[in-house]
């Protein structure tokens, strides 16, 4: 690595130092985000797949409940790791406890600030993946090596939601607000195919569904899962990437009006 | 404190001395400026409730370098809109900013590098312990972790928080966040040090600390700008200062020079009972050259603080306790930034 | 140890009072958190399971089987969620117990003027729950009644022994550990989305064992119409065991903390 590249790196890498010097006194936090959907494989996955069966309309006859549901929850886990450290942290951090302020007076700037910042989600996101699929390979849930590519697709996945979030961060107007996002995010999780294929759902609902971020981000992680790797995953990673990229840019323009005045 | 709570209100009286005498006490035309301000102008984005609002007005100023300035001014004054452009954390809205020989506009990234600041209020990182708070602020300039580990054990000696170093944040009193603020602006080694109301919630151990620091800084040739409450304080650190009001600098100079200027060379004070103050100066009428009413004191301005002590006696006023005292940098500060008085 | 009246009147008409500004938003969320729910895993999840005919069933559909289940999980989370953290902080320096505390007002009198409000409030999520399963057609009108009280049963023996232990916890860090840790466990393996009989044997018994499952039966039965009335007076008073022992426990533990 040159030095310049290097300079320009090193903000990022104290954003990210920072977090993690954090994480020494809060990190029972990421066990219990491996554990949430841990458990809810557990109960719904392996309980729930009793009452299942076999899933219908499913390309590979052998496709237990369990390994169907374990990466939309995987998905699910990323997708709340990041949202929540970037949109729930970064408004406490923007608004109560205004410690950008500071590290506004020394030569970090706004877009290093943020960067940083989603770039520590995206590597919490990675990790909270990593722990997760330790666990259902443990279980002898993995359907298929391809599983792997699971810990690439979830920074993707890591990436677009922590940029939402950090636009999330800059529209909110206090912690009664965060109730409008669980509104939104509680659906996205119970009817983005996370329990049931999308056969369930008449056509005009499934256009619908396919449009959801949560949506692409399972699919992103369900095919490699189940062994089935092909062009589509570029479409969804692309999908989640530009939504990424749209709301980077937006949350940033936003963030440096709230933060230079 | 209730003397200042006084005057707060009254910045009316400004227009009775809005032709302030500009003065440049010390000669310092060879020195090279720090930071130079034209018509530096801040004016705020309407918000929610009404229209936009102009807390820095088209001042002027000139920072030298190795001296300390200071910025004086009642509450809402705009010193510390004052020193957040300084800091390059608020972009002005209005005149040009040099700062340390480069342009604020586009170079605030590398006039930062070399700032060290305490705001207002401290906003530390209350995540992070005393020592962290520490560690993580010299990250931000890209020291390496030795350099780190040095500086923070000395600066957190001066600031007396050594065995606090695995403490969260939380857990300090007030006047220690402050002095850890203090702390974590000299991390850097900065050759300008920026200090809003730096020794506000200290006690006075951690203000004499502070003021040798300052004065040690200062002979290091480090440039400081401070703004203060404390008359004392402003006239014992200050080479030079400038009082604002309402946005706009009132007077320039040294604090013997604004004296000179603007008030007598002593103060007779004449303590009365709450409530009397009328009536009492009524009847001191023409004792001093001027005559403020405070709500427990009367103040007489004169050169002669004997003689205006031996007239007030004549006029049967010898009965209240009084005082003379040499005339202080209060009294420019009430003087200019307006109250109640009689001439 | 002194109880008034007045005391526990005044303490829940505080509570009462603050809820005031919130109500709204808790309004839209317990109507729209079942509605979700049930959309989704009763009807969505429930068309695979009922393409099975599951044993387990005991031949009702997915969806009457669950909607109990998950009223009862929910009114634990509520209890928890009502009792733990507003507990906690009020008892905490400048919290509105001590506030409370240094007028003639006991602690008793704050723990019961509390648990009457959290009491008041899984009461009314109760409702709007099983109007919303009802509406749903998971369960029938004539049995709503019956399944709010089983549900606020269950949701009260969460909300004493919960509060009783939040007044001593110091660390909030201690509460959201209760959460993810004890909570969830018992809101995934309690019977809630699938049954216990399901389990393998030694899972079962402890599974048994928990007051979430006591809950869940008890709603489930009385839902269903299924209600053998042994094992409904067994679950009650399972049940009515806690809500006493907690208020026994929390009458102790508010008196040392909030006179300490
Ligand atoms: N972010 C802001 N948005 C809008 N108005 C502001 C903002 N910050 C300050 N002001 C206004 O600008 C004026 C000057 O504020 P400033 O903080 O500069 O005063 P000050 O001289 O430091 O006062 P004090 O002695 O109380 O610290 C005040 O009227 C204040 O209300
Ligand atoms: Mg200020």
């Amino acid at each position: 690595m040159t030095t310049a590249r290097y300079e320009r790196a090193r903000p990022v890498a104290v954003m990210i130092e920072r977090n993690l010097r954090i994480y020494r006194h809060t990190w029972a936090l990421l066990l219990a985000e491996i554990l949430e959907p841990i458990l809810y494989l557990g109960s719904i996955g392996l309980g729930v797949g009793v009452l299942v069966g076999h899933l219908p309309g499913l390309g590979a006859p052998s496709v237990g409940y369990p390994e169907f549901v374990a990466p939309a929850l995987l998905a699910t886990a990323a997708m709340n790791g990041a949202l929540n450290e970037t949109a729930f942290l970064m408004y406490n951090r923007l608004a109560v406890e205004r410690i950008y302020q500071p590290i506004l007076a020394t030569p970090m700037s706004v877009g290093e600030v943020a960067v940083g910042e989603i770039a520590w989600a995206v590597l919490r996101s990675v990790m909270i993946t990593v722990g997760f699929l330790g666990v259902i390979a443990v279980f002898g849930l993995v359907a298929s090596p391809w599983v792997l590519l699971g810990v690439l697709g979830a920074a993707v996945i890591g990436f677009c939601f922590a940029c939402v979030g950090l636009l999330v961060a800059t529209w909110v107007r206090g912690f009664p607000d965060f109730q409008f996002v669980q509104l939104v995010m509680l659906p996205m999780f119970l009817f983005a195919t996370t329990f049931y294929p999308l056969g369930v759902y008449p056509r005009p609902v499934q256009v619908a569904v396919e449009c959801l971020p949560l949506y692409q981000a399972i699919q992103l992680l369900r095919g490699p899962a189940l062994g089935q790797v092909d062009a589509a995953l570029l479409l969804s990673a692309g999908y989640l990437l530009v939504l990424g990229g749209l709301a980077l840019h937006w949350g940033l323009r936003r963030l440096r009006r709230i933060l230079s005045v | 404190m209730g003397i200042l709570a006084q005057f707060v209100f009254c910045g009316y009286m400004l227009a009775v001395c809005g032709g302030a005498v500009r003065l440049s006490g010390v000669s310092v035309s060879s020195r090279t400026s720090v930071v130079s301000a034209r018509g530096l102008t801040k004016t705020y984005p309407p918000g929610k409730a009404g229209s936009a609002f102009t807390a820095v007005d088209a001042i002027d100023f000139e920072v030298h370098s190795a001296e300390a300035f200071g910025f004086l001014g009642p509450n809402g004054a705009g010193k510390s809109s004052t020193m957040r452009m300084i800091g390059c954390v608020s972009p002005p809205t209005g005149g040009t900013l040099q700062i340390l020989g480069m342009d604020a506009a586009d170079s605030g990234k590398r006039i930062r590098a070399r700032i060290g600041s305490v705001p207002q209020d401290d906003l530390l990182d209350p995540e992070l312990t005393v020592g962290e708070n520490l560690l993580i602020y010299g990250r931000y300039f890209g020291m390496s972790r030795i350099a780190i580990a040095e500086r923070s054990a000395e600066l957190l000696e001066f600031a007396r928080l050594t065995d606090k170093a695995d403490a969260r944040v939380q857990a300090l009193s007030g006047g220690m966040r402050r002095r850890l603020t203090i702390a974590r602006s000299l991390m850097n080694t900065p050759d300008l040090l920026l200090l809003d109301e730096p020794t506000t919630g200290l006690d006075p151990q951690a203000r004499h600390l502070l003021w040798e620091r300052l004065f040690e800084l200062k002979r290091q040739g480090v440039t400081l700008v401070l703004t203060t409450h404390y008359m004392d304080e402003a006239e014992r650190l200050c080479d030079r200062l400038v009082v604002m009001d309402h946005g706009r600098v009132v007077a320039t100079g040294s604090p013997r020079a604004l004296i000179d200027t603007h008030v007598t060379r002593e103060v007779l004070e004449l303590l009365i009972e709450p409530g009397t103050g009328a009536a009492v100066a009524a009847r001191a009428y023409g004792v001093a050259d001027r005559i403020e009413v405070l709500a427990d004191r009367l103040l007489c301005y004169t050169d002669d603080g004997e003689r205006a002590l031996a007239r007030a006696h004549e006029r049967g006023l010898g009965g209240l306790d009084a005082l003379v005292r040499r005339a202080t940098l209060e009294d420019v500060f009430l003087y200019l930034t307006g109250r109640s008085l009689i001439e | 140890m002194q109880l008034s009246a007045d005391g526990v009147t005044q303490a829940w008409r505080y509570w009462l009072l603050r809820y005031r500004r919130t109500w709204r938003g808790t309004i839209v969320i317990s109507v729209a958190n079942p509605a979700l729910f049930l959309a989704a895993l009763g009807f969505g999840l429930g068309k695979l399971v009922d393409h099975e005919h599951s044993a387990y069933l005991h031949g009702s559909s997915y969806l009457a089987f669950l909607a109990p289940g998950l009223l009862a999980a929910a009114m634990m989370q509520t209890a928890y969620i009502e009792s733990a953290g507003p507990v906690h902080v009020s008892a905490r320096r400048a919290g509105v117990y001590r506030v409370a505390t240094a007028t003639p007002l006991s602690p008793l009198d704050a723990l019961l003027g509390h648990l009457l409000f959290i009491g008041f409030r899984i009461l009314t999520s109760a409702t709007t729950f099983a109007i919303v399963a009802w509406a749903f057609g998971a369960v029938p009108a004539s049995r709503v009644g019956p399944l709010v009280l089983a549900a606020t049963l269950t949701g009260l023996a969460f909300a004493t022994p919960v509060a009783a232990w939040a007044v001593t916890v110091e660390r909030p860090a201690l509460l959201n550990g209760g959460f993810r840790f004890v909570i969830m466990p018992l809101y995934m393996f309690s019977g809630t989305f699938f049954a216990v009989a399901q389990l393998p044997g030694w899972l079962q018994a402890v599974a048994r064992c928990t007051p979430l499952y006591q809950g869940v039966q008890l709603c489930r039965s009385v839902s269903l119409g299924d209600a053998d009335p042994l094992a409904v007076v067994g679950h009650s008073s399972y049940l009515a065991v806690l809500v006493v022992g907690g208020l026994a426990v929390g009458a102790r533990t508010f008196q040392r903390v909030l006179t300490a």
